[in-house]
């Protein structure tokens, strides 16, 4: 590295130099560019899809009434800013395995896990696979789906994990490649990590029936694979929190030893906050405290303790009856609105002549969906309806309403006749 | 068998074990000098009166949501930031070769700044890049550095115990013979656990050597404001290293100064060359936290965005010179209301009530509760700190305490190195409940007039009795 530094600059004495002469131009954010190009378009019929945060039918950002009571009550305490432990708020921690196992779970009776509070879906990925980097004696080698959220790999690649995949998604029928991810998972390595999406898998939103559910994890206890659950939709999905987290709990009632990542910034709209939990499911408390010791020294090195606002609007709608009722109402109405969007948008198209199968709208789940569109048709999409979502297809039903879904259908119509 | 059936118990982190401790004693008389939070003299947290004004001003506002902040944090939280440590007229931001990355809290910033240089400096991806640390240094520091890669992690000279102060030549001989390129974790003012900073010519001499020898000045800023009650003060050697010429990293903590320690704020404020190096340092910043935790959190940045953003709610966290002189007519107008001298966007609401369009509040008349202080909310914990320094350090010289005090009044910032032994520590710890860390750091801000006789007690007796 010293030629390079002196072959680029020959003539600089001293502190004339730059040390970052070398630092590449990072690649723009691939949904980060959609919303820029979306924001400099003129075209008032524009639609973002590209967005993966909920919108109202208005396409507003939703603030959750249950969310805004919580705050009114937090405000009145005047509570002191001291830190937080290093695993987080304690109320929050138990609440959110609460949320996730259901209340009267063995494991949470049993002391047997360990739950710490994270800087949402991502610190909680990240938590774990630095965990996992650090302690899983296994193969480094973490099974992806394929496709799996663009930010899995590189939070697993910088923990110092290696990322392979299995088949999951079947472009030809736009759902579950069941036989494909069977085959795939049954060729794993022995003690490999497996991650798999709760529900509401993203992008695709392609979801494993229970009984396919049932044959994957008996295949992946007879690979002797440790599980790794991301389920940053519970709620969000079908309406219905304890639905949502069915193959969770499924997994660990057969004996999987899971970890588990959880996120609230979809189901209870805490986007900003940064409101997650991360799991470790263990053979009994002895080890669970041993474990919670190795979290609490990764965790401290990267923030020292997590922030309290968010944990703390989380864990007062899940601990006060009245505003948990409200948000299970509020978390099915958002639900329901995607899931009336996808109707609405089968309707359209039906209605527009098309004579594709749009089947899969409806039967795609949570937020995303992915259209089948192939990457000529979403450019021609965005370039001659100002529809902006990602190259793969993908569309956030989000940024989808009731004053919008005719186009849209207008539109995808429009390039796949 | 289990998976991590080989994963062993990890030891506690001592601060917090020590505050475990505490609380578990039930001593009447126990005072805990360990973790590093501010505390009133009736040894209560400290929401500041101003974040309280700033959180109902944020809950009451409808208009704000909770979507998603940018990755690299909120715009105007960063800019503010980098200005508060770099100054106002700063000729780096004029420049615009400067630039903020929201984290959480200082440790977040320091970890974020060490990824970024494991990655990008002295060549690509060199983890053999020698990081210096203060010896001593805050306990996270080593971890911060290890686990972003770094596998040389070295301690350059800087507590003299014999002498109870800084080892000036063993720093500067450490700095002489430091490899090129080698990073140095410079403690920006309060330095932590010693409470010693160097003096302005002192830091004059650091910087001539780091220049020449081409050492990569990592600042770490946790207590600007809360050790001098200056903000400028508090930031002369990063103001100085800037003017230098030096492309640095700033880690920047507001958990003290704004007593918002659980909301994580905190900024790396980075001082390029020029914009174009700038910029593609912030895209892989970016790179970088989108791994971590996507997008840093958002009421801590908002509390101390709209705070330093607003001109009167600035000046009640922090008013420049110490002191805002009162004429006759400020104090008429004080006891009239809260604010209204200090208002400049006032308008005349629809309901004929003044109305500050800046920070979104009706100004009343009547004020049920006067200002806490002209001085600003930092000064009155700066102040509150330097006045424990002087009360300890009088009343172990009325006491005949064996030994020098002079370290007690001369050290700044929060902690306290007062030169106790281990053994010393444990018999404060053990018999007199005074809960301290084993290297003899103490708290100030765990001192109060109800307290400060008993500590000064207890000290005595430990040197006296314990050798």
């Amino acid at each position: 590295h010293e030629d390079l530094r002196s072959s680029m600059f020959p003539d600089l004495v001293g502190m004339h130099y730059s040390w970052w002469g070398g630092v590449q131009m990072g690649p723009p954010d691939p949904i980060l560019g959609v919303t820029e190009a979306f924001k400099r378009d003129t075209n008032p019929k524009k639609m973002n899809l590209g967005v993966g945060a909920y919108r109202d039918d208005q396409g507003k950002p939703f603030v959750l009434s249950c969310v805004r009571k919580a705050e009114a009550l937090i405000a009145a305490k005047q509570l002191d800013k001291e830190y937080l432990p290093i695993g987080g708020l304690g109320e929050f921690t138990k609440a959110c395995a609460q949320l996730a196992l259901g209340a009267d779970n063995e494991v949470l009776k049993s002391g047997r896990s360990i739950t710490v509070q994270t800087i949402s879906g991502t610190g909680s990925l990240r938590i774990g696979a630095n965990f996992l980097s650090r302690f899983h004696g296994g193969p480094r080698d973490v099974y992806l789906p394929k496709p799996s959220w663009g930010n899995h790999t590189p939070i697993f690649r910088d923990a110092g994990m290696q990322l392979k995949a299995y088949r999951y998604y079947d472009p030809s029928t736009c759902g579950f490649d069941f036989k494909g991810a069977l085959d795939d998972i049954s060729k794993i390595p022995e003690q490999s990590v497996i991650l798999l999406h709760a529900c509401a898998h993203n992008p695709t939103g392609v979801d494993p029936k229970p009984e396919q559910w049932k044959e994957i994890a008996d295949l992946v206890k007879k690979r002797n694979l440790l599980v790794f659950f991301d389920m940053a939709y519970q709620g969000f999905a079908s309406g219905d929190i304890d639905r949502d987290a069915w193959s969770v709990r499924y997994f660990i009632e057969q004996g999987h030893n899971i970890v588990l990542s959880q996120s609230f910034a979809k189901n209870m709209g805490l986007y900003g906050e940064r409101v997650g939990g991360f799991t470790v499911v263990c053979n009994d408390a002895d080890e669970a405290k041993r474990v919670e010791s190795q979290l609490k020294i990764l965790i401290r090195p990267i923030y020292s303790n997590p922030p309290m606002n968010g944990a703390r609007i989380a864990t007062t709608i899940l601990n006060t009856p009245d505003l948990r009722s409200l948000w299970l109402e509020e978390v099915h109405g958002m639900a329901n609105r995607i899931i009336k969007m996808r109707e609405q948008l089968v309707a359209g198209l039906k209605k527009e002549g098309s004579t594709h199968n749009w089947q899969h709208v409806i039967d795609q789940i949570g937020m995303f969906c992915f259209t089948g569109l192939k990457p000529e048709q979403v450019e021609r999409l965005t370039k001659e309806f100002s529809v902006y979502m990602t190259k793969d297809g993908r569309i956030s039903m989000a940024g989808v309403s009731s004053g919008n879904v005719g186009y849209l259908a207008h539109g995808i119509h429009a390039v796949t006749k | 068998m289990s998976i991590f059936s080989d994963v062993p118990q990890a030891p506690p982190v001592a601060v917090f074990k020590l505050t475990a401790d505490f609380r578990e004693d039930s001593h009447p008389q126990k005072v805990n000098l360990g973790v590093g939070a501010y505390r009133t003299d009736d040894s209560q947290p400290w929401v500041l009166p101003v974040v309280k004004k700033v959180e109902r001003l944020i809950v009451e506002d409808d208009s704000l949501n909770h979507e998603y902040l940018p990755i690299l944090g909120l715009p105007e939280f960063r800019s503010a930031s980098s200005k508060v440590a770099l100054g106002d007229d700063s000729p780096a931001i004029k420049e615009n070769r400067v630039g903020g990355v929201q984290a959480l809290g200082g440790t977040g910033a320091l970890r974020i700044g060490a990824e970024f240089l494991r990655r990008w400096y002295n060549g690509t991806n060199n983890t053999a890049t020698p990081v210096y640390v203060s010896a001593p240094t805050w306990e996270n520091h080593n971890a911060v550095f290890a686990d972003a890669g770094f596998k040389d992690i070295r301690p350059y000279h800087y507590w003299d115990a014999a002498k109870r102060g800084l080892d000036l030549a063993g720093l500067l001989d450490d700095l002489e013979k430091a490899p090129e390129h080698s990073i140095f974790v410079l403690h920006a003012c309060a330095h932590n656990p010693t409470g010693t900073d160097p003096t302005q010519e002192e830091w004059k001499k650091i910087a001539e050597i780091m220049k020449r020898r081409k050492l990569f000045v990592f600042f770490d800023s946790a207590y600007q404001g809360f050790a001098s009650g200056s903000l400028e003060k508090d930031a002369w050697a990063i103001r100085f290293f800037v003017s230098e010429g030096f492309e640095l990293f700033v880690a920047q903590s507001f958990s003290k100064n704004f007593g918002l320690y659980n909301e994580r704020v905190g900024n790396l404020t980075v001082v390029a060359q020029d914009n174009e190096n700038l910029t593609r340092i912030l895209s892989q910043m970016e790179k970088i936290v989108r791994t971590t935790w996507s997008n840093p959190p958002s009421q801590g940045a908002r509390i101390v965005s709209k705070t330093l953003n607003c001109p009167e709610l600035f000046a009640e966290w922090y008013v420049p010179n110490g002191h805002m002189p009162l004429t006759s007519a400020d104090i008429i107008a004080e006891c009239l209301t809260d604010y209204f001298h200090f208002h400049m966007n006032v308008q005349n609401s629809v309901f004929g009530e003044k109305y500050c369009s800046c920070c979104r509040i009706y100004l009343s008349f009547i004020s049920l509760s006067p200002p806490l202080c002209r001085k600003g909310n930092v000064k009155t914990m700066a102040d509150r700190v330097l006045l424990m320094r002087d009360q300890l350090k009088s009343k172990l010289q009325a006491l005949g305490t064996p030994g020098t005090w002079d370290h007690i009044t001369q050290q700044i910032g929060m902690f306290s190195f007062t030169g106790l032994n281990p053994k010393q520590v444990e018999y404060m710890i053990k018999e007199k409940h005074v809960y301290l860390m084993a290297s003899g750091r103490i708290n100030m801000c765990g001192l109060t007039t109800k307290n400060i006789d008993y500590v000064a007690q207890s000290i005595h007796e430990a040197v006296t009795k314990v050798q």
